[in-house]
């Protein structure tokens, strides 16, 4: 599995790769009032991690994320669940959404909805979903259960 | 109490995520157990409240019905809430209790409670799309479930199961799409209303098409065939819930849509023939297998044929014996694959020809089955027998003597076939496979069941009222309307 695939792939892969994971996360921020979100800004860097598996394979995968894939799809789910709950709390009911406006210096004007923070954890389900996909997929024959 | 209705949502879904985060998997099962006995608490209070205060419906993030996705909870949805969490409880301390189903699996709480959320949200949306969005979530948790430790062989057979699967799903979103088309809407309580003013024939043809899909995954007579082969080939636990839940989601979207978007003032002979035929073809090719699940499977068809046929009927009366009919068989046929589960876990196998004597060898399987068996066939004074009596009841009232008669028949037929698996396996000279005794978790487990199965075969008269007043709900259809489209929370 260690064997060095090819030369041309792993060099291709470490300019790309970044790339599509900061396009993704460009996503998930704009989403909230653009086309974008934590849905499709997920499976694009879903799509950078298949990059990855394709060139340095299964390993490289697994050491790129900082959690197991059953741990990311774990958090995502807890972010998600959580801000859903924040509107049962404080708000109208469940998935009710608050937004804040922060005016910075220089920057300008800021307003993150609490929307956003939903989305992130939508982001880390489906790239936890993609990884957990391709660690079972790329396992090799011998270890499969 | 709209806050209780955001919970049943919030707690299977938090305990996924924390299933999910745990290492360790005593906390992991502790996390799940308490998720599912709070669900079942939190339906029964959403029962108790909706029966004495009208529906609660829950406007998700603040968006108002038709806009946005309402959460309604109303007389039936919430007895049938109560019900499938008590099943869903009950399963889940079997399947704890049964090695091996969460210790090879580290993921299997987590996909059984996002089975629970999608049962859940199927009961509870008021809104077209967000069903299908429930039952996608419900149907693959079920494909990780019954493909999960799969040999080659059970793979082929659930193959089955998901293609058939996604096949209805496609159906059903083409069915949106038409019913989008033609009226503007995907809210039920607004299609209700703007249906009424579509052409007749097209509003008929969406709703046959709805009755089809939700017909596929109920598994009426003749889209019934993916269901014998699939189901047995998983676990225990997990044929119990299946058995005892998912068809039965189906039979509520039957329900649910053709009471309250194509509602009619007479009886249907064609939904009562399909009820009929439904009833008959099961309880025939359940007399035909030597296997207890292969049995039960074909009996879960038979009985759908009960709850259709009471639908068919189209009065008050009739859809109420329909709902007590679902609240029973949810019970029963859990039961019922539970001890599947017991005799097969002791022995091995669920062949009649290769186990017998289980009465001598584990007496407490044989009292499991036995209440559940009768009750089954509809035998006084346990569950079934006052579904059936309901139905029979309905059926008189509205006139329509032969599937009366049918169902009649199919019962004897039913009664038959139970008789054939006690003698099989449980009279006779022990054989030598019977080897392991049922851990007690699991016999408690069932008995819990067993013991509820006896409750409401004895209240069955409050539970008759409480399904009379929800039929009426539905058959009225005004009470749904003015709650989701008036009333913001």
């Amino acid at each position: 599995m260690n064997v060095r695939q090819s030369l041309l792939a792993e060099t291709g892969s470490r300019t790309v790769v970044p790339t599509i994971f900061i396009v993704s996360l460009f996503l998930l921020v704009v989403g909230h009032d653009a086309p974008g979100g934590g849905f499709v800004g997920g499976l694009l860097a879903g799509a950078a991690l298949l990059v990855v598996f394709l060139s340095g394979g299964r390993n490289e995968v697994r050491t790129l994320l900082p959690l197991h894939p059953r741990s990311l799809v774990g958090l995502g789910m807890a972010v998600s669940i959580t801000v859903a709950s924040l509107g049962l709390v404080f708000g109208s009911s469940f998935l009710d959404a608050g937004k804040i406006t922060l005016d910075l210096w220089l920057v300008g004007e800021i307003s993150a909805g609490s929307s956003l923070l939903f989305d992130v954890g939508v982001y880390l389900v489906v790239v936890g979903l993609v990884a957990t996909v391709l660690m079972e997929l790329g396992r090799p024959e011998e270890s499969a259960s | 109490m709209t806050a209780v209705v955001g919970l049943l949502l919030v707690i299977p879904l938090g305990a996924v995520a924390l299933t999910l985060l745990l290492p360790k998997l005593v906390w992991r099962r502790s996390v799940s157990l308490i998720a599912s006995t709070a669900t079942l608490i939190a339906s029964v209070a959403v029962l108790f409240g909706v029966d004495g205060d009208g529906p609660i419906i829950v406007n998700v993030g603040g968006w108002e019905a038709p806009l946005g996705i309402a959460l309604v909870a109303d007389r039936f949805a919430a007895l049938m809430l109560s019900v499938s969490a008590a099943a869903l409880l009950g399963v889940l301390i079997f399947a704890v209790g049964q090695r091996d189903n969460d210790r090879a699996f580290p993921s299997f709480h987590a996909v059984y409670q996002t089975l629970a959320a999608g049962v859940v949200l199927a009961f509870l949306t008021g809104d077209l799309f967000t069903l299908f969005v429930a039952f996608e979530i419900m149907l693959t948790a079920s494909y990780v479930l019954i493909t999960h430790r799969a040999g080659p062989e059970q793979i082929r057979a659930t193959m089955t199961y998901v293609v058939v699967g996604l096949v209805a799903s496609g159906l059903f979103l083409v069915g949106i799409g038409l019913i989008y088309a033609a009226t503007g809407t995907v809210n039920l309580a607004d299609l209700s209303v703007r249906l009424a003013e579509v052409d007749p024939a097209l509003r008929t043809a969406i709703g046959w098409l709805f009755f089809m899909v939700f017909g596929i995954k109920a598994a009426i007579f003749p889209l019934f065939f993916w269901l014998p082969d699939s189901y047995p080939t998983a676990v225990a636990p997990v044929t119990a819930i299946f058995a005892g839940l998912l068809t039965k989601v189906g039979v509520y979207a039957i329900i649910r849509t053709q009471t309250l978007l194509f509602p009619a003032d007479k009886p249907s002979t064609p939904i009562l023939l399909i009820a009929g035929l439904t009833m008959v073809i099961g309880v025939l090719g359940a007399i035909a297998q030597g296997d207890i699940k292969r049995i039960l499977s074909f009996h879960i068809i038979s009985q759908i044929g009960y709850m259709i046929m009471g639908l068919g009927f189209f009065t008050v009366a009739g859809i109420a014996a329909a709902i007590v009919f679902i609240v029973h068989q949810v019970v029963v046929k859990t039961v019922m694959f539970l001890v599947g589960g017991l005799v097969e876990n002791s022995s091995g196998t669920g062949r009649l020809k290769e186990v017998a004597g289980v009465l001598h060898k584990f007496p407490v399987i044989a009292v499991l089955f036995l209440p559940a068996a009768l009750s089954l066939a509809g035998l006084p004074p346990f569950s079934g027998f006052v579904g059936k009596l309901a139905l029979v009841q309905a059926g008189f009232e509205s006139g329509r003597w032969l599937v009366v008669a049918v169902s009649l028949f199919a019962s004897v037929l039913t009664l038959f076939s139970m008789t054939k698996i006690w003698s099989g396996a449980f009279w006779g000279t022990p054989t030598d496979n019977l080897v392991r005794a049922p851990a007690a978790t699991m016999v408690m487990a069932t008995g819990g069941l067993v013991a509820l199965s006896l409750v409401i075969g004895l209240a069955g008269q409050p539970l008759l009222e409480i399904a009379t007043r929800a039929a009426g709900d539905l058959l009225s259809q005004e009470s749904y309307r003015a709650a989701v489209l008036v009333s913001g929370s």
